[in-house]
């Protein structure tokens, strides 16, 4: 842990501090259908436009059942969409290099992970898509999953914000708002500023070079395409679905140290912004900080346990005469080093965004865990965009409830009465998630298709298919990449994972929005619990911990943790 | 009923109107500009040497004369396929990463001539992430210089010269990590750069 990692942590957690209160107030404005912003002059006539072709009213909103269905019917028909692209990309336009259809298990698996914001990648970029799918049938998502996930974000936020109200908004108008005013502006901005530091942006088909050396290979063929564009929106919406097969670890995805910088900020960006936004909605801002304060306190336990691990490398390698100064370098790239991988792998899983600089089937144990244990954790700290925000709330409404059980008072959330109805949404959301989990991986565990699957045995083979179902189900769509996941059996069981993962999350989440919003202000008195300060942020953390670690720790011990001890304490190898 | 079906229609217009703009309209506007502005970087920032493309400075290659720096295993397709991105994806007691390490220590001792007992850095026995890294670190480009050296017929002085020359620091001191690129220091050991 040197001198250097700790001048780049801390830069990164000073600037994500600095931008939170303006990308807050920014997101204040776009989040309200009649907020300014300065773009208004550009992208008004464009807003007016597209509400008039849709034939939505902006100023007409929806309760919370309303709000569900039209998110539940715009994702049907994004996911009819890009299936049909993806099944028929050999016949459209914009494919260079001739690529074929894509298998129908395989299609249905890709369309399910990019409408779930997960960017499970079963196929391997390059050789599987053609320009157009890559920018058509998938960055499409990477936009309005994203767009979805704040809008759902924003809907819970004034459910809790409003009282004695119906609505919770309107859907398509955040939806709409989220994209035209935060996420293309930007994109587009980042997007150029990847070019500028080497990643590609051309409709060319794949170079050929004649190799320096020739060897059995004369020739290398280079991937080319219209990266950049996607780039920006994969890593700022915590999508994550790599161009390439190797993501943000191949050069062209991710060139420079400064890029991959850029990239890991951009993932915690908008997430932190939004506990700003919650602040300002329930004229609060110390409860917004609190939340953020609860999520800085995860981010850091968890970046340095995975920095501490692979820093510390893997002793059977040193026993061989591999320098151990090194630390873990298998599956990481020279220019990152270990420092920024390990915080592209925790920053990565504590959002939902799931793109990868480093191997995480490669890291040392206890170093593969930190991303195992965050997406158990639920993907709260800083989260998804939206995602993160709305599933930390329901720890906070099962926090509240807890120290209301402790104290013998009714819960209060900011002076509503907390009944029972919302904690059992609450519970429902969370068990929903673990069950997931736990039952297709047990299912996986016992059947030949799932253990046809592992690249590695031994307990490291465990882990890489614990790792898929956890991934898929949080909506991460990172993996333990070992596991050939482009099977019938796998592409079908991910694909309903991660449906369970992203819609029986949300649906309940807006049943809390609708029944917070119903809800009438009592006054606070003296007994009512401070939902911010130092007691509340440990409480929360504490909350956090306790039902992620205790709900998958038999998991976890069958995985990382006996692997780490065969490791430093025996000679088996697998 | 006929709610349902406002919803679809809704939802069919949204899907279609923000895929123009998403999927149509930026990435041409971001094309557009990078093409203009950067185009040997959005490009694939490709190497030519003698007029034909060999390759791009970003991209590692395979090297294995003694007369090379040899860049890190690389578990991309055969080697360094640069249309098939990948790592080994071995865990940390893994029986084939264990033997390929042990094998490569030893070969590294023999190619650069060092002791059985020296320490091999960690990056020239591993494989990268994306199998095309480019970099390898200066502590492994230095135990290579005799070797380059002595294969070339050149003082060990002027290689380790180029090896600096070809070395990038971090980023204003603080990001990313010390790096040598061992495509153009091959190419401009081979005077073609």
């Amino acid at each position: 842990m040197d001198l250097y990692g700790w001048m780049q942590l801390a830069l990164f957690l000073g600037l994500l501090l600095l931008v939170t209160r303006p990308m807050g107030v920014y997101l204040y404005r776009v989040l309200d259908p009649e907020g300014k912003t300065f773009l208004d002059p550009v992208l008004k006539p464009v807003e007016r436009l597209i509400y008039r072709l849709m034939r939505v009213d902006p100023r007409s909103e929806q309760d919370w059942k309303r709000y569900a269905v039209s998110l539940l019917m715009f994702s049907l028909v994004g996911t009819v969409f890009t299936y049909a692209v993806l099944r028929l990309q050999h016949l459209l336009q914009l494919n260079p290099q001739r690529v074929g259809p894509v298998s129908e298990h395989l299609a249905f698996n890709t369309a399910v992970s990019f409408v779930s914001n997960t960017n499970w990648q079963s196929y391997g970029g390059e050789s599987t898509m053609s320009y157009l799918s890559q920018m058509v049938a998938l960055a499409f998502h990477n936009f309005v999953s994203a767009a979805s996930g704040i809008a759902v974000a924003a809907a819970l936020v004034r459910g809790i914000a409003r009282h004695t109200a119906k609505t919770v908004g309107n859907f398509l108008v955040d939806l709409v708002r989220a994209t035209l005013y935060l996420l293309l502006p930007l994109c587009l901005l980042y997007a150029l500023f990847l070019v500028s530091q080497g990643m590609i942006q051309n409709f060319k088909p794949y170079e050929t070079a004649r190799l320096v050396e020739p060897t059995a290979e004369k020739t290398q063929i280079i991937v080319q395409g219209p990266m950049a564009s996607q780039v920006a929106i994969k890593m700022l919406g915590t999508n994550g679905g790599g161009y390439t097969n190797a993501n943000a670890a191949h050069p062209y995805e991710n060139p420079t140290p400064l890029t991959n910088f850029l990239q890991i900020f951009s993932i915690f960006l908008i997430p932190s912004g939004l506990t700003y936004y919650l602040g300002k909605m329930v004229k609060n801002r110390k409860h917004g900080w609190s939340v953020w304060g609860a999520m800085a306190v995860l981010f850091l336990a968890g970046v340095l346990l995975c920095w501490w691990a692979e820093g510390a490398g893997n002793p059977r390698l040193h026993a061989l005469g591999v320098d151990p100064a090194g630390g873990n370098m298998e599956g990481k790239e020279v220019r990152f080093g270990i420092f920024a991988s390990a915080l592209f792998a925790t920053v990565t899983t504590d959002a939902s965004c799931g793109a990868v600089n480093s191997m995480h089937d490669s890291f040392t144990p206890l170093g593969g865990l930190v991303p195992l244990l965050n997406m158990h954790l639920g993907e709260v700290v800083f989260g998804g965009v939206g995602t993160g925000l709305y599933g930390m709330l329901v720890f906070v409404i099962l926090t509240v409830f807890l120290a209301g059980l402790m104290v013998g008072r009714t819960p209060e959330y900011l002076g509503k009465k907390i009944d029972s109805y919302d904690v059992k949404v609450s519970a429902i959301a969370v068990l929903l998630l673990i069950f997931d989990i736990m039952v297709f991986t047990a299912w996986a565990v016992v059947s030949d298709w799932g253990l046809a699957g592992r690249s590695n045995a031994g307990p490291h083979g465990f882990s890489e298919i614990l790792y898929a179902f956890s991934s898929a189900t949080a909506n991460n769509g990172s993996a333990f990449a070992g596991l050939t996941a482009n099977t019938w059996w796998y592409n079908t069981t991910l694909a309903f994972a991660m449906l369970i993962g992203r819609f029986f999350f949300i649906v309940p989440v807006l049943a809390l929005a609708g029944n917070m919003a119903k809800k009438k202000v009592v006054p606070e008195s003296g007994g009512s619990f401070p939902v911010s300060g130092v007691t509340f942020v440990l409480l929360l953390v504490g909350t956090v911990l306790i039902v992620g670690v205790l709900s998958f720790f038999p998991a976890i011990s069958l995985g990382p943790i006996v692997e780490h001890f065969l490791m430093v304490r025996s000679n088996a190898i697998f | 009923m006929k709610d349902l079906f406002a919803e679809l229609r809704a939802s069919i217009a949204a899907t279609l109107l923000l895929a123009v703009l998403c999927c149509g309209i930026y990435p041409a506007v971001v094309w557009g500009i990078a093409q203009v502005v950067f185009p040997g970087k959005a490009n694939g920032s490709l190497v030519k040497v003698d007029g034909k493309v060999a390759g791009s400075s970003l991209l590692g290659q395979g090297f294995t004369a003694p007369k090379y720096f040899h860049p890190r295993p690389s578990a991309a397709g055969q080697g360094y396929d640069a249309a098939g991105s990948s790592g080994t994806n071995l865990g940390p007691t893994s029986r084939k990463l264990i033997g390929d390490v042990q094998q490569r220590v030893a070969d590294y001792r023999t190619e650069n001539g060092l002791p059985p007992d020296a320490l091999v850095p960690v990056d020239a026995v591993t494989s990268s992430a994306s199998g095309l890294d480019p970099h390898i670190s200066p502590a492994n480009a230095n135990l290579q210089a005799g070797r380059v050296a002595s294969a070339r017929g050149i003082p060990k002085e002027e290689v380790l010269r180029k090896i600096r020359a070809h070395t990038e620091g971090r980023y204003l001191g603080i990001l990313g990590e010390p790096r040598v690129n061992v495509l153009t220091l091959n190419l401009s050991l081979d005077g073609k750069l």
